[in-house]
């Protein structure tokens, strides 16, 4: 995280990657404690992502890194299961049926991301498509869209911020 | 998306200098605190005799009061923008104010005759002080909920109260300069009251605008 702090994208990277498993072993227990299927499971584990990196600054460096991570990972799972608490489109019917492709769902978010995605201009769309899935880096993108990386970083963050926003239901 | 996908996303996304939380938080009250002083100039000005008010024992002690609520609940603005402390606040961090006002009060009991309380009590400007406190408190409850949003409060009504607590402080500083109830029978109750609101408003908008 340090590392990630002073801006090396690739220790982050890894950094991140291997938080993931802790944080989707968090939010699947969650939700078996209030009777939820795993469907959704996915949307909290990114929306935490989200948040871990958008929040990143408020991590204290003298401090380990562990309760840090876990209070924020807490905070999203209550508030996304109390969000879900209230939506209506829970039933007890669709648990099986949701149980049934939760393994096959494993690594991709149900459909709360696609949503989410697709509430963002064309432009930022495809700025956080190319870097994501395509992996493009951040020059290359840049150069396709004839903008500067600069501009290509900006709009990527404002979009990772639009992201977070979304999913909170804003 | 794929969980990978969006981390790759994230990690494009890093770059250094996140800036410090502490010197965010020292800004806004500073802010608060500059902007606060042009409207009290602007609008009510100090009190015309403050060069002997100031001789007294009652007009500074005002100060002490007040300026216990900054300090003793600026400290914590910090700690309430983190995921993890920011789930409690000491008692020390709101108890300060309350001791010094309730042992005022008791000198005051003691020194004024009974038949003097109740008007040291309603004093002269009481809904002046009850409007007037919150309104110079709103800069500060800006800024300082400006940068508490880009923390992440664990509980973020009590972070909003905090950071009412603190700009209510920073309010009734400077209407004290300006209002000529010294006595500390009318602070007790009416600055007080004052504080709350501005303290309740702010936990209530911290609910909704803290969250993230």
């Amino acid at each position: 995280m340090l590392a990630a702090i002073e801006g090396d994208s690739q220790a982050y990277c890894r950094l991140l990657i291997s938080l993931t498993p802790a944080l989707r072993g968090m939010a699947r227990r969650g939700f078996e404690r209030v009777g939820l299927g795993n469907a959704e499971i996915e949307d909290v584990v990114q929306e935490t992502l989200l948040a871990i990196h958008l929040k990143r600054g408020t991590w204290d460096r003298t401090r380990s890194l562990g309760p840090w991570v876990t209070a924020i990972a807490r905070y999203k799972l209550v508030d996304s299961l109390r969000r879900r608490g209230r939506s209506t489109d829970i039933q007890i019917d669709d648990l099986a049926d949701t149980l049934a492709d939760g393994a096959a769902n494993e690594g991709s978010a149900h459909h709360d991301a696609e949503k989410v995605l697709g509430s963002l201009n064309d432009r930022q769309q495809e700025i956080v498509r190319s870097i994501s899935i395509d992996g493009k880096p951040v020059r290359d993108v840049a150069e396709k869209l004839g903008m500067t990386e600069v501009a290509v970083r900006v709009s990527l963050h404002r979009s990772l911020k639009l992201l977070a926003e979304r999913y909170r239901g804003g | 998306m794929k969980t990978t996908d969006l981390i790759a996303a994230l990690s494009a996304d890093s770059y250094a200098g996140m800036g410090s939380t502490r010197r965010r938080f020292y800004g806004s009250v500073l802010a608060g605190a500059v902007v606060t002083a042009g409207m009290f100039l602007m609008s009510m000005g100090w009190r015309p005799d403050i060069g002997t008010a100031i001789g007294t024992i009652r007009f500074p002690f005002k100060f002490v009061v007040t300026l216990a609520i900054v300090m003793s609940t600026a400290p914590f603005l910090v700690r309430m923008a983190s995921p993890v402390d920011g789930g409690s606040l000491p008692h020390r961090a709101v108890g300060a104010a309350p001791l010094l006002i309730l042992l005022a009060v008791v000198l005051e009991l003691l020194a004024l005759p009974a038949d003097r309380w109740w008007d040291s009590l309603v004093g002269s400007n009481a809904f002046l002080c009850l409007g007037a406190i919150p309104l110079l408190s709103v800069p500060s409850a800006v800024a300082l909920m400006l940068a508490m949003k880009r923390g992440a409060p664990a509980r973020p009504r009590l972070a909003g109260a905090v950071c009412g607590l603190v700009a209510a402080g920073i309010g009734a500083t400077f209407y004290a300069l300006h209002c000529d109830d010294d006595s500390p029978l009318f602070v007790a109750v009416w600055y007080t009251l004052a504080v709350a609101i501005v303290t309740s408003v702010s936990a209530a908008i911290g609910g909704r605008v803290l969250r993230w």
